[in-house]
């Protein structure tokens, strides 16, 4: 088991013509993802790479080739839309990779999924990858492995850095979910950990927060509450002045709120094992899990 | 993106949200010239600068004679200003805008942002006006009412209603309250905001409700379809080697210390800077060179980098995922040997072909310091910059 995604994931990859999304998709396709069609309005009928043929809509993707799971690329401006298409024509999960959607569309797009079913990660995130099954995303694939740590991130690369630390001593990855670095994001910390609580594949949750709102305190208020599993976590942004936007959209300290010492403080206080450095996230987990 | 509080009143009036006569002057000479156009024996002279805490700094001067207009107009023009939100080194005053002074009977506060939590926009009211928001927020947050709005409904009066009878408005001015809201929701909205803070809004002893003091923040990713608010911005109150990078798409931010730092990916970067921190040093910047890492990425970010003259030394760390370590690896050997690069260079490379861009960095005939963890990469850079 994992989340998410699995080897029976139906892709449907919507920009899949632009050189972004013509790239990644040959990539996903490496790491053995089952991309099954993709959409780009105007180019219905053709066939992309002479290997997935694509369509006008994702209605038809999905009643065609039975896709249930949509990858975006498609640029910030017209993003939105491609998302409230995809969950119009009923996919189960959506992972969007565009970064800078206004973030106006995204709060009413994360408005319409109210109350359905449909699960969305990012935007302006690397993705998902349950190991060995199926990648949605734009990460390097071989740094992964399977095994039971399941990981939550706001960042890409530092993603890569904490994988790569517990893929080195051994330890392999149930599913890792990139949720993006932006204020309004298709799923949350809690929306995952939720998850990961069902998945008897995953021992372990590394949790990799940064700087920005107070989504890491709502994560260990839940974590205090009600989940199971052991939580290993570290908070980017120590150093991060106050009211300056670091990279991300969403990672910034505003009014005095969101900051990493607030955030640890509050993680630890639900039990949390906190990396003070990044680079001791993978001993971590190691320690943790009695490796 | 920040503006300044006259282009703030220019839109408040686009959206018939009440602000004081007034006009924009950069010279006394042309301060006396709006004040005389506005009328009136009581004016008010604001420095505009992008930071808040003017008034306290001396940079919001009344005046009671055109005369005066112009004397305290020349003050303020060419003032460096130091508020708490400035810093230390303080802004140097380029305008000023020049108001009516009013009758102030009573000062309010009125904010609007979009709250992370419940993904809503929530507009925010005070009695308690004038001062440092972020004190009552703090000390007495029972003073600060909210009224989060369902965005498929929009700002229905019930929702202006609760925060104007909680701001203790009757008759006329519950009603002018309640547009002065709706209107300011109406401009949010429709123009991207992602903030809006009207401190004070004030009740005048005429009974009008107006936005005295006015700043908005707009959503960057939404320029693109504002080219109004585009315009507004004033690339003197950014940092210039800010605006550099950002002709590059890159993400920097200069900061204190002395370490320079080329990351690629925010998150990653973040967590750079940290540990530099935790072996002692202070970095210079954040850096995000991006996930294309190209080497003319690399180069326009080392020159910026380098161009802080407080940098002792250069972290770079780079975890080649679909970019390739060895690429990387050309372009910072190449920036290297084109820039010159004088300060010692610590090199940190993981991922994909990393052991081939460690060769390539060897083989440079350039003193790059290699490392292969993040920890001992931050602990050599600390010790090159003679920190240590
Ligand atoms: N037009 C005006 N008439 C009367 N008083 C004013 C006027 N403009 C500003 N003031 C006074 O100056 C104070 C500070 O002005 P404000 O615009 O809020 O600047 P800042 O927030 O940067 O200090 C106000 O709280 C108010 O008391
Ligand atoms: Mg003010």
């Amino acid at each position: 088991m994992s989340i998410l995604v699995n080897k029976d994931s139906r892709v449907v990859v919507q920009g899949i013509t632009g050189k972004e999304g013509t790239f990644h998709t040959q990539q996903c396709i490496e790491y053995g993802t089952n991309v099954v069609a993709g959409v780009t309005p105007g180019k219905g009928g053709t066939m992309w790479e002479g290997k997935v043929p694509v369509y006008n809509t994702v209605a038809e993707a999905v009643e065609k080739e039975g896709a249930n799971a949509a990858l975006i690329f498609v640029p910030p401006a017209f993003c939105a839309d491609a998302v409230a298409e995809a969950v119009d024509a009923g996919v189960e999960v959506i992972v969007t990779i565009t970064e800078g959607i206004p973030a106006l569309d995204m709060m009413k797009v994360k408005r319409s999924m109210k109350g359905k079913s449909v699960r969305m990660v990012g935007p302006n995130c690397p993705g998902v990858i349950t190991p060995e099954e199926c990648k949605l995303g734009i990460m390097p694939g071989y740094i992964f492995k399977k095994g039971p740590v399941g990981l939550i991130s706001r960042s890409g690369t530092l993603t890569y850095e904490a994988v790569w630390q517990c893929t080195e001593r051994g330890i392999g990855q149930s599913t890792c979910i990139g949720i993006g670095g932006d204020p309004i994001v298709g799923s949350t910390q809690v929306d995952l950990l939720k998850l990961f609580n069902e998945d008897p594949e995953t021992e372990l949750v590394v949790l990799i927060g940064e700087i920005g709102g107070t989504a890491e305190e709502e994560a260990a208020e839940y974590i205090k509450e009600e989940f199971t599993k052991p939580v290993v976590a570290f908070v980017a942004g120590r150093t991060a002045p106050p009211g300056r936007r670091m990279g991300h959209a969403g990672a910034i300290i505003a009014g005095g709120k969101g900051t990493a010492a607030e955030k640890i403080a509050a993680l630890k206080e639900a039990g949390v094992h906190v990396a003070e450095s990044p680079a001791e996230i993978g001993a971590t987990v190691a320690r943790v899990l009695g490796k | 993106m920040k503006v300044h509080e006259y282009q703030a009143k220019e839109i408040f009036k686009e959206y018939g949200i009440p602000v004081p006569k007034g006009g924009l002057a950069t010279t006394p000479q042309e301060a006396r010239k709006v004040a005389e156009e506005v009328g009136g024996n009581l004016w008010v002279v604001k420095a505009q600068i992008h930071a808040g805490g003017r008034g306290k700094g001396g940079g919001v001067k009344l005046a009671r004679s055109l005369d005066e207009v112009e004397q305290v107009a020349s003050q303020i023009i060419g003032m460096t200003l130091v508020t708490h939100q400035t810093g230390p080194e303080g802004k140097l005053v380029k305008k000023v805008l020049v108001e009516e002074g009013l009758n102030i009977e009573k000062e309010l506060y009125l904010g609007m942002v979009i709250d992370r939590s419940t993904e809503c926009p929530v507009m925010m009211a005070s009695t308690e006006g004038g001062v440092e928001i972020e004190k009552v927020a703090a000390e007495t947050p029972e003073k600060i009412l909210k009224a989060y709005v369902d965005p498929a409904l929009g700002m229905l009066p019930f929702y202006a209603r609760k925060l104007a009878f909680g701001l203790g408005l009757s008759g006329d001015l519950l009603k002018k309250g309640i547009s002065f809201m709706t209107n300011l929701y109406k401009a949010f909205i429709e123009k991207d905001a992602s903030l809006a803070e009207i401190n004070p809004l004030v009740i005048t002893k005429e009974g009008d409700i107006i936005a005295l003091d006015a700043k908005m923040n707009f959503d960057d990713d939404a320029l693109y379809r504002h080219p109004d608010i585009a315009a507004m911005r004033d690339l003197d109150e950014e940092d210039p080697l800010e605006v550099e990078a950002k002709k590059y798409d890159l993400n920097y931010i200069k900061l204190d210390g002395n370490i320079g730092c080329m990351v690629n990916g925010a998150g990653l970067a973040m967590a750079t800077m940290d540990i530099i921190k935790i072996y002692g040093g202070e970095p210079a910047n954040f850096l995000d060179v991006g996930g294309a890492a190209s080497a003319e990425r690399v180069e326009n970010a080392f020159r910026i980098l380098l161009s802080d003259p407080n940098v002792r030394a250069v972290l770079v760390n780079i975890f080649g995922g679909i970019v390739r370590c060895d690429r990387v690896a050309s372009g910072i050997a190449q920036a290297a040997k084109n820039l010159k690069v004088e300060v010692p260079m610590v090199v940190r490379l993981e991922g994909t072909n990393r052991d081939e861009g460690m060769k390539i960095l060897q083989e440079s005939g350039l003193s790059f310091i290699t490392a292969t963890s993040m920890a001992e990469a931050a602990e050599k850079v600390v010790q090159a910059a003679g920190l240590k």
